[in-house]
């Protein structure tokens, strides 16, 4: 079991922790040059927060850019149509890229409140760094008391 | 909390954005700096289509059919629209890195290298990725500290690392990459076929008016034809040639880089890992794939530490980011190599890289010959502690 204590409040996590690494999960390249990130747990993150929990993240993201990047009849449409109108259109309307990059946002932002603050830790949207990497920062509680921050590794280390 | 002012004037993303570009419109242009070319284009195609709009449409308008202005004037419109998006968009120019990655990537490549004997050169920095079963070499760019993703590049003109990168046209004042190559492509054939119209339509005004007046005369009343048919003439060589060396680049999804470095060519080298095989789908992947977003944020409001931090679309991480000063306990014990490729030393390429004609491929002059030297020094120095 986790202590979910000041962590469950973002607010809270910036005034009481302070940040100690960051760990950079990298794009994978398998497929080729589309937007997809490697689902390799790192070791650093390995008493922070489960396996399954991070893989699900991660691969929940990488959909979302597959979605985002994938060529079928709705991109052929939305390139014809822009191309007609001398891509003058995208002044009205969002791009599908634009619209799932919202989703992503809401997405992550969503997951580091349920899942990464409490547990200490914090999702960068990769949009921020390029698209190249997701950064994922892991704070320390700063700790009221000395023990604190003992405490809470011992305890999350239950499980 | 110490007391926090608001500035009136908020510095956005764009100017503190390192490489040589220049912004215009608060952000919301982007070019190179020699912009000398561009002007060039833009004055030749209005001109030569003002000439055209002036001496030969409206005869040819009254003698043969009103419709060869109007789509003159569309294709015009057309040519226009597709230059300036082509010169004026984020090519899809990769930020640089920041150092808590940047020291990530430095840390990663000291645990592969393991322990450098003194007196020899560290191994290049390169990253080997399995793409579509086909190993592909990532290059690590000194100047962005970053490991370029496949088919990006560095340009020294720019400065930058662009993904997808093509070539730097001068002609449009821009690099050619991932987000505005089918702009470019659309300029070049929408040009060709301008050019052409133009062309024919002279030829024709000529004929049809020798047949009344006579030849001389027709040159004496609309000696614009001269002109046109001139610029036309140079420039249907340069543009339909063009047009055509990138329809066969896109019919093999290659970039103009690619194709001068000879990346997929000869029997030894790897194939082109992203060519789908078929004509038609990597035509409608480069032409009709997904308009992809530019990741610099040139118009987001930069977050100084004087300043309070102003809402933006962005998740809650980007205020944590900022509120976080960069000083932080990253632990990093590894000595970060000094970039020896620094700005300066790429001037004298800048120099003789704008001699240069139409659209000759630009990237960064390879600091590899001068570097591994130079950081060998650097790293045994660093390291012998």
């Amino acid at each position: 079991m986790y202590l979910v204590s000041a962590f469950h409040n973002l607010q809270e996590l910036r005034h009481s922790a302070s940040l100690a690494n960051k760990v950079f999960i990298q794009r994978d390249y398998t497929d080729g040059t589309v937007c997809k990130f490697q689902t390799k747990f790192p070791s650093e993150l390995d008493s922070r927060i489960e396996r399954t929990l991070f893989e699900d993240t991660v691969k929940t993201l990488n959909n979302y850019y597959a979605e985002a990047e994938k060529i079928g009849g709705q991109s052929y449409l939305e390139g014809c149509l822009a191309c007609l109108t001398v891509y003058l259109i995208f002044l009205c309307i969002e791009t599908r890229y634009e619209k799932v990059l919202k989703k992503i946002s809401r997405y992550i932002q969503e997951q580091n409140e349920k899942v990464y603050a409490p547990r200490g830790l914090l999702i960068t949207d990769p949009i921020e760094r390029g698209m190249r990497v997701i950064e994922i920062s892991v704070y320390e509680d700063r700790g009221s008391s000395g023990s604190s921050s003992g405490s809470s590794t011992t305890s999350s280390s239950g499980r | 909390m110490s007391a926090v002012m608001i500035t009136r004037k908020v510095t956005r993303k764009w100017e503190k954005l390192p490489g040589k570009n220049t912004f215009c419109c608060d952000g919301r242009v982007m070019m190179a700096r020699q912009k000398g070319v561009f002007y060039l284009t833009l004055f030749l195609i209005v001109g030569t289509c003002s000439l055209f709009f002036a001496f030969e449409c409206p005869y040819l308008a009254v003698h043969l059919s009103p419709a060869i202005p109007v789509f003159a004037v569309l294709l015009f419109v057309f040519v226009v629209a597709m230059l300036l998006r082509t010169s004026f968009s984020d090519p899809g120019v990769l930020p640089r890195a920041l150092p808590e990655e940047a020291n990530f990537i430095e840390m990663e490549i000291e645990a592969a290298n393991g322990n450098v004997m003194a007196g020899q050169r560290p191994p290049p920095r390169i990253k080997n990725v399995q793409i579509n079963n086909q190993i592909v070499k990532l290059k690590y760019c000194y100047t962005c500290k970053i490991f370029r993703p496949p088919r990006a590049s560095h340009c020294s003109i720019c400065d930058n690392c662009v993904d997808r990168f093509d070539h730097h046209c001068p002609w449009v004042g821009n690099c050619v990459g991932k987000r505005n190559y089918r702009y470019f492509y659309l300029f070049t054939l929408s040009l060709s076929l301008l050019t052409i119209y133009i062309f024919a339509f002279n030829i024709v005004h000529v004929v049809l008016r020798s047949v009344d007046s006579g030849f001389m005369n027709t040159l004496k009343e609309t000696p614009g034809t001269v002109l046109e048919v001139l610029v036309c003439f140079f420039t249907l060589w340069s543009v339909v040639g063009l047009t055509g060396f990138h329809t066969y680049l896109i019919s093999l999804n290659q970039t103009t880089n690619e194709d001068i470095k000879g990346s997929w060519s000869g029997k030894n080298r790897v194939q082109n890992p992203y060519s789908h095989k078929n004509f038609i789908k990597n035509c409608c992947e480069v032409l009709c794939g997904p308009t992809y977003p530019s990741v610099l944020d040139r118009r987001g409001v930069m977050l100084e530490d004087s300043t309070r931090p102003t809402p933006s679309d962005a998740s809650a991480a980007s205020t944590y980011k900022s509120t976080n000063p960069v000083s932080q306990t990253t632990k990093s014990s590894a000595p970060l190599i000094p970039n020896e490729h620094t700005p300066e030393e790429a001037k004298p390429s800048i120099g003789a890289g704008t001699q240069k004609s139409t659209s000759s491929p630009k990237e960064e002059k390879p600091p590899s010959p001068t570097s591994p030297n130079a950081v060998a020094p650097a790293v045994i120095k660093e390291s012998a502690h």
